[in-house]
């Protein structure tokens, strides 16, 4: 009887070991010559702009290495493809997919999903199966003080993203004789992970110059009108304003900043590229300072893409509809660039030894150099400062790359 | 707080400009949810799409605008298309949840909303738009007050289009028709009002509403496809503070929320602009709970 038992449980347990293996093979990271990537991105809700552009980052990569030979890891190349699941911009269906991805489907690479916050709300699940993920659009500060081993940004991380804004004002100043310390600053941001630390590095900044923030208002998720916090700015007349809140935050403020009859002497907000205020709103605009990740106008290079103008014109012929390659395109092509070199450095698939790969990274891509910080944040990279200056967005900062002046006076507005 | 407060006694000009911003933005709102105290009052059908109809006539008008016509008329062309749209949505959808009990009439409409989000973000692309009227703006008390020619001629269009709705109803056989259907609906059905005929105009002509309520914003703020829905919460906060089947306490309650939007968000900071929108909500559900707690006790 006992004996029956066992047998019965014996074939039970092999029949369950042999259908695991079946499925562990056909769901596995490799499949056949593939290296499958995964990835939840935001194809819908309110984050869906962007990540439409990731998307189209990472498939530009992906179409591009797979163009030229692939992967060769040991003496065997492979293609690389991606399983898309659309985290409808939530965190609770991004948790959802995220451990669909690893457990289900046996994704062993993540790419990361758009925003800061989607980020945070993977991580901790892509360190708890040691999966490493490569992700091109998270820049909270937060994501890289929580002590993850396995996640890794392309990108300037969030806080620096106005800071050179704050540096170039104070500099200004400077040159017209003023102290930094005189000016006045108006900020608006929105009340999420991102946008609160872009607002950190631009305190940091400001206490740093001694100038004076004479309106601090935070922005809620659903706001589209800013015209209370416009009439503020009105009435205060600050020397600077910075304002960031994703697309729409660029888009409300383009709205409703000329109409208010507003002018401040400088004006730098996030995002501008997303929504192309420049080409939408135009005259309104005019000498709006947008911080960017990236520009086209650049002169780094590769040997995938060529120069940061090469693939821009890849990528507007690839994807018509695009008059302006976003900055959230080009980074999620230099995570793709990371993973590949990180299989061929390791020169085998074992999750561990791709992770080492890949925090060994130092190279000079398209998008920028790339060299990650034990913390896994990209620290080779600066952020660029550009001016909307007659329709077009010119680098202005740093100097060492600019290919304008700066348009700025705070005569006028003192 | 504080300083925001002082700001507005220190520069009393401001309060102007609140104003005026709250009232034009208020009227719309207004439009919108009489839309909605329609065919709630009418229906008993509490519409979650609201804000998504008010979406689409947004995208109506914003979308002309890119073909090289004049958003403004996309004001008419919003109106008669949502309407059509408003009557087929009826037909397929809410026909066969009217007369069901609250949740079904709730899914239902929230699931069109869903469905309006998804469809608009699908032809359109989830990029925040607006249309452009080309129409300036002019300062009033020394150039502290800015004034936008649009948003005066939306607060005139919303007027027209209000006196027009009240003229409907008052006057016409539908318009009569629709207040007995309000009143008695099967006393309505026993006199030869075909009820069902009523339901459906009275929805499509909620719809229409919205159309031209989000050709009007689509031309005052930013559309988007996810933005609806604080428009959906707005139009419910105003006709629970107005009661259905009231117009001039719907149109009163959406100015009156335009205005307390503005202040709020100026004096507490924008972050509770809309906190104070549901916060609002509440404290008249709590009033109308003790008002009627008070008529319950004389009818004892």
């Amino acid at each position: 009887m006992t004996h029956g038992i066992s047998r019965r449980a014996l074939t039970a347990s092999t029949a369950t070991i042999a259908l695991v293996g079946w499925f562990g093979t056909a769901d596995a990271k490799v499949e056949g010559d593939t290296i499958v990537l995964g990835s939840a991105i935001s194809l819908t809700g309110k984050y869906a702009g962007n990540g439409i552009h990731s998307k189209n980052g990472y498939d530009i990569a992906i179409d591009r290495i797979n163009e030229m030979g692939g992967v060769s890891v040991g003496d065997k190349t492979y293609k690389l493809a991606v399983t898309y699941y659309d985290d409808e911009s939530t965190p609770a269906r991004a948790t959802q997919l995220a451990e669909r991805l690893i457990n289900q489907d046996g994704t062993e690479y993540m790419l990361g999903p758009y925003s800061s916050g989607l980020t945070a709300a993977i991580a901790p699940i892509t360190e708890q199966y040691q999966v490493p993920m490569v992700e091109a659009e998270g820049a909270s500060r937060s994501l890289f003080n929580k002590g993850y081993e396995y996640i890794f940004a392309v990108l300037s991380t969030s806080e620096q993203y106005l800071r050179s804004a704050i540096a170039l004002a104070a500099e200004q100043a400077e040159a017209e004789g003023k102290k930094p310390s005189e000016l006045t600053v108006a900020m608006a941001f929105e009340n999420d992970p991102f946008s609160l630390d872009v607002r950190d590095g631009v305190v940091e900044d400001v206490e740093k110059f001694g100038m004076k923030v004479v309106l601090d208002d935070k922005l809620p998720r659903d706001l589209s009108d800013f015209s209370t916090t416009l009439t503020k700015v009105k009435a205060l007349q600050p020397d600077i304003l910075v304002l960031s809140g994703h697309d729409k935050g660029a888009a409300t403020l383009a709205r409703q900043y000329a109409e208010m009859g507003l002018e401040v002497p400088m004006v730098a907000v996030t995002h501008c590229e997303g929504s192309d205020i420049a080409a939408t709103y135009g005259e309104a605009v005019n000498g709006f300072f947008c911080p960017t990740q990236w520009s086209e106008t650049l002169s780094y290079s590769d040997e995938y893409f060529g120069s940061a103008a090469d693939f821009d014109q890849l990528f507007k012929e690839t994807f018509s509809d695009y008059e302006v390659v976003p900055y959230q395109s080009a980074q999620a092509a230099a995570a793709v660039i990371v993973f590949k070199e990180a299989f061929e450095r390791a020169g085998t698939f074992d999750k561990k030894a791709v992770r080492d790969a890949i925090a060994a990274t130092d190279m000079e891509t398209f998008y920028g150099p790339i060299q990650f910080a034990p913390e896994g944040n990209n620290i080779a990279k600066p952020m660029v400062l550009r001016q909307i200056q007659d329709g077009e967005y010119v680098v202005v900062a740093p100097t060492k790359w600019a290919s304008s002046k700066p348009n700025i006076s705070f005569d006028s507005g003192s | 707080m504080l300083d925001n407060f002082n700001l507005l006694t220190l520069v009393p000009a401001l309060n102007v400009q609140l104003l005026l911003d709250g009232l034009f933005i208020g009227a719309i709102f207004g439009l919108a949810a009489y839309g909605l105290a329609l065919v709630w009052g009418v229906m008993n059908l509490k519409n979650l799409a609201q804000g998504d109809f008010v979406m689409i006539g947004g995208y109506i008008a914003w979308w002309l605008g890119t073909q090289g016509i004049h958003p403004l008329f996309g004001l008419p062309v919003a109106i008669i298309s949502m309407f059509a749209f408003g009557w087929i949505l009826y037909i397929t959808v809410i026909y066969r949840v009217v007369d069901k009990d609250l949740f079904t009439s709730l899914l239902a409409t929230f699931g069109v909303a869903i469905v309006i989000q998804q469809v608009l973000n699908l032809l359109f692309g989830p990029v925040t738009q607006t249309a452009f009227s080309g129409l300036g703006t002019f300062t009033i008390i020394n150039d502290f007050v800015t004034i936008s020619e649009m948003r005066i001629l939306s607060f005139g269009l919303c007027a027209i289009l209000a006196i027009s709705i009240i003229y409907f109803m008052k006057s016409t056989r539908m318009g009569q028709a629709i207040r007995a259907t309000a009143q008695d609906p099967r006393a309505a059905r026993v006199l030869g009002v075909d009820t069902h005929q009523v339901y459906a105009f009275t929805f499509a002509l909620n719809a229409a509403i919205c159309g031209a309520a989000g050709a009007l914003i689509s031309m005052i703020w930013v559309i988007q496809p996810f933005f609806g829905i604080t428009h959906s919460i707005r139009s419910f906060v105003i006709v629970t503070a107005a009661g259905f089947g009231n117009l001039p306490g719907v149109i009163v309650s959406g100015l009156g929320l335009g205005v307390f939007e503005q202040f709020g968000g100026f004096i507490m900071g924008a972050e509770y602009q809309q906190a104070i929108v549901v916060g609002l909500l509440l404290l008249v559900l709590v009033f109308r709970e003790i008002q009627q707690a008070r008529v319950r006790q004389v009818v004892r």
